[in-house]
């Protein structure tokens, strides 16, 4: 089996390929939308607005969530805001810029159409959030407010307190319940997705674990969309929350949909540092504290004086001396590194050295105290509920901290995965972000899949696909309801030492240091080769008390990380293989003599697409080269 | 407030499943830092569980910063422990000392039945939003964003509304199990804004039977919903609530609802 990669881009310039697309796509007439039936995995922005759109088409929507409700996804905890090309301050923003700025931030790794039609819709998004009802920050005068985010010298983000995320999934979750009430939407809470059944070749339904009951139920559909989010946790700690898992997206690799650019993992520069073992995860203060506050180090080594007795020339705003132009703004992947090397230069601060200062204090003398706590008063909050330490008066201490995973299930221009009928959305694809995902454009991609993207290209899929009558009975369903069975009966019949949260733990370290903000040959090969000790000793020494009939959460934990344990490795052969530095991927051999990362487009411009071939066989590297058109390709500068 | 790191006697309630009966079992948990969040600390003594080959404790978590509203329990009797503006996962250690003892609960109420110890079913929030917390505005209608104007209070008053994780505090901490904070905040939010006035009055009227029909009792002005809520949400929308179900109970007609 041999899988063959067809980005289905559409032919024309770039701005008229989307409006062509929907031309030619077909189209499903209103009576028989009724006689389809779509699943829906994950009930975040992607696919809390794919549902409710889906069934606003009249489609029938099967939907799943491992929360107690829809509107828990981890979507919710995303801070600060949307892009959208909207151009209200007048600052010289369009579709083209936002589009530019997107493919220039994922340092020249995604697709030029993808991205071009995420700018496109991006309007549209805030039009339909506020005809929902969210409450986005308005001006005085009753317009919407924008304020400026990374990577971007314009100020295109919406948003609603730092409280975005929220506003919008409740957005898209509404949306949800009224269709629930009108029976176009059956919702299931509660419920985690264990395996993808394929009948001839079709992704055709789901098998999933009722976690309440344990029991596994069979659910048949004519198409399956996948929107089930990143894959952080791998790493033990990140900002995601507790129950976020690969393994949906990962039991789909092994039943043949390809896994494109694993090791594009983002470190998000402004978290609260790790304080201790027992810590369970990170806390994301959000990137739009940037537009305000200064990251600084001392100057001096091991200068034990409290930060505000540390006078101005004696320290070193690093972010504002390297780049100049954008400063505090500068994106992501490369505050973060520059934040890694001054700790690395023993310039970090706090207790474990692990931290650098981000400070409000020049903002508040400038503006006033009330104006900032109008900003930044809940995410002030959250932080001295976590440190105990009062922001408006000393500054914060952070470090980065695993936040987003670019890579995801190879898409095609239509959301489709390398098995038919298999559709992937919001960050469980890999499409839109390349090597880096800018700030505020998390929110954006998620709802433009699900709002804007998907209800076409589901159509013409399934307008243009012969797809048999399947029920639950069809032996597909047994055979994958069996092999789950069997991973579940021999995870608790191990019986060995070890808690999952202690092997999580250990892989999570591996990951950090090898495969984490800085990566190297010699340590990749390590990862590789601890990784697959430690899955073999999971296997033999885990500790999953309790069976299958209840409520049994070391179960669900245990299976979420076996398959961590597989996709880590894959992380770390996808880093090792791809000899080159770009956006968050960066490899020491490859830097220029200023410390930043060095692309190598004549032999990496391209996504590494992954396909499984079978537990004890090695997965085949794919390319799919990446054409740029109309962004020309040059080494990203933000200084 | 403690440093060190302290040993604290918990008791914890044990409920194999909503038909079980439960009960209260003693705990002791060594080795706490005040840095540790309160989860982390039932974390840690859940490990020790596993160590033993025992059922872990039960408990709904998910972002551990404050906004999912996955995470419950009464912590020495008050939902969340309390704290001013705090979720149960936003709890840290520091606010305990060495030797102290600590109950800890699941959200008592009709409408939220015990799953298993601390884990309760809140699915009769859904099914309240079910009856009328949307505006209908079907994806692709929408004009543009600032084609009506919304002033900065009235949006800044809706946000407040807006605010809720729908935890379920407010039913747990209220006499009569009243759900009417959580309900009244989007009634509030929704007939605040432009966009969702055209729906008010039978959102009004539809998500308060709704609410009654589903167990939760109603609101007699105790305001222990606002003094325990996490977001800090202001009974005040529930009295723009009352307003806008008096207001439609006089005003509205629809024909199907007299058929």
């Amino acid at each position: 089996m041999s899988i063959k990669l067809d980005s289905k881009i559409p032919q024309g310039p770039l701005s008229e390929k989307w409006e062509k697309h929907k031309f030619d796509s077909k189209l499903i007439n209103p009576a028989n939308k009724r006689k389809f039936t779509v699943i829906v995995v994950g009930t975040g922005l992607a696919g809390g607005s794919a549902a409710a759109t889906l069934a606003e088409l009249g489609y029938n929507v099967l939907s799943f969530c491992i929360q107690d409700s829809p509107r828990r996804a981890h979507s919710i905890a995303a801070q600060g805001g949307i892009n959208a090309a909207k151009n209200y301050p007048n600052d010289g923003d369009s579709i083209k810029r936002l589009f530019y700025d997107t493919v220039k931030g994922g340092d020249y790794r995604a697709r030029e159409a993808n991205v071009y039609r995420l700018a496109q819709v991006s309007n549209n998004i805030i039009d339909q959030m506020v005809a929902q009802g969210v409450p986005f920050a308005r001006e005085y005068g009753g317009y919407l407010d924008n304020r400026s985010f990374g990577g971007a010298q314009v100020s295109r983000t919406f948003y609603a307190r730092g409280q975005t995320g929220q506003q919008l999934l409740l957005g898209a979750y509404s949306g949800m319940m009224k269709m629930v009430a009108k029976g176009k939407i059956k919702q299931f809470n509660r419920r985690e997705m264990m395996d993808l059944v394929t009948i001839n070749g079709k992704a055709r339904g789901i098998i999933v674990r009722n976690l309440i009951t344990g029991e596994l139920e069979r659910y048949a559909a004519d198409a399956v969309l996948l929107c089930t989010g990143g894959y952080g946790n791998v790493f033990y700690l990140s900002t995601n929350a507790k129950a976020s898992n690969a393994s949906a997206a990962w039991r789909c690799y092994k039943k043949g949909a390809a896994f494109a650019n694993p090791c594009f993992t983002q470190i998000h520069p402004t978290c609260i540092p790790v304080h201790g073992d027992y810590q369970s995860k990170l806390t994301l203060m959000s990137e739009s504290l940037r537009n305000d506050g200064r990251v600084w180090v001392p100057k001096k080594k091991d200068d034990s004086r409290k930060p505000a007795d540390i006078p101005d020339e004696e320290r070193d705003y690093y972010l504002e001396r390297v780049y100049p132009s954008f400063g505090n703004l500068a994106p992501r992947d490369v505050s973060s590194r520059q934040a890694k090397f001054r700790c690395d230069e023993g310039l970090g601060v706090g207790p474990t050295k692990q931290a650098v200062y981000l400070d409000f204090r020049d903002a508040i003398k400038r503006d006033g105290l009330e104006t900032i706590a109008g900003r930044y008063g809940n995410l002030f909050e959250m932080y001295e509920r976590i440190t105990g330490d009062d922001p408006y008066k000393t500054p914060m201490m952070i470090y980065p901290a695993v936040h987003y995973t670019m890579g995801g299930l190879w898409v095609d221009y239509n959301l489709m995965s390398t098995i038919p009928g298999l559709h992937v959305l919001g960050e469980a694809n890999f499409s839109d972000h390349g090597a880096n995902r800018l700030g505020a454009s998390a929110l954006m991609q998620g709802l433009a899949d699900g709002y804007f993207v998907i209800p076409y290209t589901l159509g013409h899929y399934l307008a243009s696909t012969p797809l048999e009558k399947v029920t639950t009975d069809d032996n597909a369903f047994k055979d994958a309801e069996q092999a789950v069975m069997l991973q579940t009966s021999k995870l608790l019949g191990v019986n060995g030492k070890r808690t999952v949260d202690d092997f999580h733990k250990a892989l999570g370290h591996t990951m950090w240091d090898h495969v984490g903000m800085s990566r190297n040959e010699a340590g990749l090969k390590k990862a590789i080769h601890d990784i697959r000790n430690l899955r073999e000793e999971f296997w033999q020494d885990v500790n999953v008390p309790g069976d299958t009939g209840n409520f049994n959460l070391e179960l669900h934990k245990a299976t979420r990380l076996a398959d961590f344990l597989e996709l880590g490795e894959l992380m770390a052969l996808d880093a090792l293989e791809r000899r080159e530095s770009c956006g968050g991927h960066f490899r020491e051999e490859y830097q220029t003599e200023d410390n930043e990362a060095k692309r190598d487009d004549e032999n990496f411009a391209h996504a590494a697409v992954w396909e499984y071939t079978g537990a004890n066989s090695s997965p085949i590297r794919h390319q799919e080269e990446l054409q740029f058109e109309n962004v020309k390709l040059a080494t990203r500068s933000y200084k | 407030m403690a440093s060190g790191n302290m040993s604290l006697n918990l008791k914890i309630w044990r409920q194999k499943s909503g038909e079980d009966q439960g009960k209260l079992v003693d705990y002791q948990v060594q080795n706490v830092s005040p840095d540790m969040s309160f989860l982390e600390m039932i974390d840690v003594l859940n490990e020790q569980l596993v160590r033993k080959g025992e059922d872990t404790i039960a408990f709904d978590h998910d972002c551990r910063e404050g906004i999912c509203g996955m995470c419950s329990m009464m912590i020495d009797g008050k939902a969340h422990g309390g704290f001013k503006n705090t979720t149960t996962c936003q709890v840290h250690m520091r606010h305990y000392k060495d030797g102290d003892t600590i109950v800890i609960e699941p959200f008592r109420a009709r409408a939220f039945p015990v799953i298993k110890d601390l884990t309760v079913d809140r699915t009769a929030i859904d099914k309240v939003m079910m009856a009328g917390g949307y505006i209908t505005a079907s994806t692709g209608n929408a004009q543009d964003g600032n084609a009506v104007l919304i002033p900065k209070p009235i949006a800044d008053e809706a946000m407040d509304a807006a605010a809720c994780i729908a935890c379920g505090a407010c039913v747990a901490s209220c006499p009569n199990s009243s759900g009417m904070l959580f309900m009244g905040a989007k009634i509030s939010q929704l007939a605040l804004l432009p966009q969702g006035k055209p729906e008010s009055p039978k959102r009004a009227l539809n998500m308060v039977q709704t609410h009654d029909n589903l167990g939760f009792g109603n609101c007699s002005t105790h305001a222990e919903c606002e003094a325990t809520c996490p977001k800090g949400i202001s009974i005040e929308h529930i009295a723009r609530m009352n307003r806008e179900y008096l207001k439609a109970a006089f005003t509205y007609y629809d024909k199907k609802r007299s058929e």
